[in-house]
């Protein structure tokens, strides 16, 4: 085919408009808002890692908490990590199984009935009800009852996982699609069935993830545990009797105290719960990525 | 090429073939199929889906070792009538079948009938290929462990039985741990046949199997059709027109119908015979309008 020079022109430029100018400031603002969030962060890590790495030591990890008066060099924080791992880890236990089951009744058997938006719209509810009102709640039907021990602790942090291990829960079965359940129900399948060979283990690393994500919030938890578990400054194993102690007690007790070696003390169990939560977002992202890999 | 059928399905298929009534099809062609057992006796059925009436009043029988082929424009329902031959709508809140549709004598939405045996007996095949993400193996052995089939050795005699049937051996005996997402757009949907052939069922419901694929994927599984209709029965729906006839033994044709008085819109089955008549000599003017292109 010749070309034909008689043609004219065809202008295919960006037409003169305000488009342009428009993107370039929604890019500036943008990146102004990225580091905006960048700042606190950083500022945040910058300052508990440059107070409390000096401390950080395997003496500091499982010694027990020594008086306020004493220098940052006598003692740790071994009680507090005790204590969060017990009573985080026994949280779990009681929110990630109740929290996977009510997500999957959510989704694969209630579907859109009344008990399940029932369900759903408490569960909204309670991830409204500020930890400090969980704490009370605990305080009032299990401590006044059992006393301070690592159990009353663990509900209230169940109780405040609960709701998040169901909503994540519930929207990682809900991105499972509905080819695959009719897959299986094509061959035969019972719906605990599909739910439990296609459903649960397409999901898994999604639900895996958002657990962890919980936990790690739970472990940071302050308020509801001051009125649950009390603190003590000797290593309580017995989640079921006697008062304990937990990373972020410690910290609120000892940074309000007026004495340095405390104050470092504080520092250094700021950082190790900072370590713990890096630690688990590290393995979510793990698990979800593998999982994803395999999956998809 | 062919796999020797199991035993046990040899005697069921031999007793069946003793219990044959007499052959009671229409007669309006030269030539007979199959054996002429009816499958499925449709005896003017509507389903609805809420108040919505998608099909209106369908009549027709399918018949043993034939390919029976819907066709018809978007929205007649033909899926619909389809996905009703194995309760597949069960699946569809507020979806519901009135009138009688019979399974072999048996009505299909008796009171105790299970939906789960039905689909047991009743295999289906989708529009997009949807294997599980799991490997090829698990893919086709899944049907036959959720029947209770744990026996390794047997798993995989059905796994590469299923794959031969379906014409993907050669291609993936060498890598059934791979992971069946990994398959090209044909390979999965023969990965789908096979995992449906896995679980023996009697009938097997096709949803427009060849819409996601290329000329040569959907010759290769217009083949396998034919070459598996010997031991099953088929009925497929199709927007392809070329491809009822080249693989479909009887033919029927859906069109919607419209009510202008109540602005409402049904899917009716308006002719229905052997598939060489509806082409060639159809006797409903809008069967023929449809087939030769002028509609739809």
């Amino acid at each position: 085919m010749a070309t034909t020079p008689q043609q004219p022109a065809v202008d295919l430029r960006e037409p003169a408009s305000w488009r342009r100018t428009k993107n370039q400031i929604m890019t500036v603002l943008m990146v102004l808002a990225m580091l905006l969030i960048l700042v606190p962060l950083v500022f945040v890590l910058y300052t508990v890692i440059s107070k409390g790495a000096g401390i950080i030591s395997g003496q500091f990890l499982t010694a027990s908490i020594p008086p306020n008066v004493l220098p940052a060099s006598i003692g740790g924080m071994g009680p507090a990590v005790v204590g969060t791992l017990e009573i985080t880890g026994l949280a779990t236990l009681m929110a990630v199984p109740l929290g996977v089951l009510g997500a999957i009744y959510l989704n694969e058997y209630g579907k859109n009935n009344l008990l399940s938006r029932f369900i759903g719209f408490f569960a909204d509810v309670m991830t409204g009800v500020p930890s400090i009102v969980m704490g009370l709640f605990i305080f009032s039907i299990w401590t006044l009852h059992f006393g301070f021990n690592g159990v009353g602790g663990a509900f209230a942090l169940a109780c405040l996982m609960l709701p998040v291990v169901i909503r994540s829960s519930q929207q990682m079965l809900s991105l499972v699609p509905d080819p695959l359940r009719e897959a299986s129900y094509a061959l035969g399948s019972t719906r605990s069935r599909v739910t439990l060979t296609v459903v649960l283990p397409t999901a898994i690393g999604g639900i895996v993830s958002g657990a962890l994500l919980a936990v790690a919030r739970a472990a940071g938890e302050t308020a509801p545990l001051l009125f649950t578990i009390l603190t003590v400054t000797t290593t309580n194993t017995d989640v079921f009797n006697g008062a304990n102690t937990a990373l972020p007690a410690q910290i609120f007790a000892n940074a309000s105290s007026p004495y340095t070696g405390a104050q470092a003390r504080a520092w250094g169990a700021a950082l190790t719960l900072i370590v713990i939560a890096f630690i688990l977002l590290v393995v979510a992202r793990f698990i979800t990525a593998r999982f994803t890999k395999v999956g998809r | 090429m062919e796999p020797t059928p199991e035993p046990n399905v040899v005697a069921e298929r031999q007793a069946r073939a003793a219990a044959r009534p007499q052959d009671t099809r229409p007669q309006d062609g030269a030539e007979s199929y199959g054996s002429g057992t009816t499958i499925f006796d449709a005896n003017g059925i509507s389903i609805y889906y809420g108040s919505f009436r998608a099909v209106t009043d369908v009549k027709l029988s399918i018949y043993e070792n034939e390919i029976t082929a819907f066709i018809g424009p978007s929205g007649c329902g033909k899926t619909t009538v389809l996905r009703s031959l194995n309760r597949m709508n069960d699946l569809v809140v507020g979806a519901r079948v009135e009138g009688d549709v019979r399974y072999r004598g048996t009505p299909l939405y008796g009171k105790d009938v299970s939906p789960i045996a039905v689909r047991r007996k009743i295999g289906m095949v989708f529009q997009k290929p949807n294997p599980f993400p799991k490997s090829i193996y698990d893919n086709i052995a899944y049907g036959p462990r959720i029947n209770g089939i744990r026996n390794k050795k047997r798993l995989d005699e059905i796994v590469e039985k299923s794959l031969i049937q379906a014409a993907l051996w050669d291609e993936v005996k060498h890598r059934l741990k791979a992971s069946a997402l990994g398959l090209s757009g044909g390979q999965a949907q023969r990965l789908c046949i096979a995992r449906t052939l896995a679980v023996e069922p009697d009938v097997v419901l096709m949803d427009e199997p060849c819409s996601a694929l290329d000329p040569i994927a959907t010759s290769a599984i217009e083949d396998l059709m034919k070459e598996i209709k010997s031991q099953y029965t088929i009925v497929i729906v199709t927007h392809n027109m070329q491809q009822a006839t080249r693989v479909s033994d009887r033919t029927a044709f859906f069109s919607v119908l419209r009510n202008e008085e109540s602005d409402t819109r049904t899917g009716v089955l308006v002719e229905y015979g052997q598939t060489q008549q509806i082409f060639e000599d159809p006797h409903d003017p809008r069967t023929q309008a449809y087939v030769t292109g002028r509609m739809g």
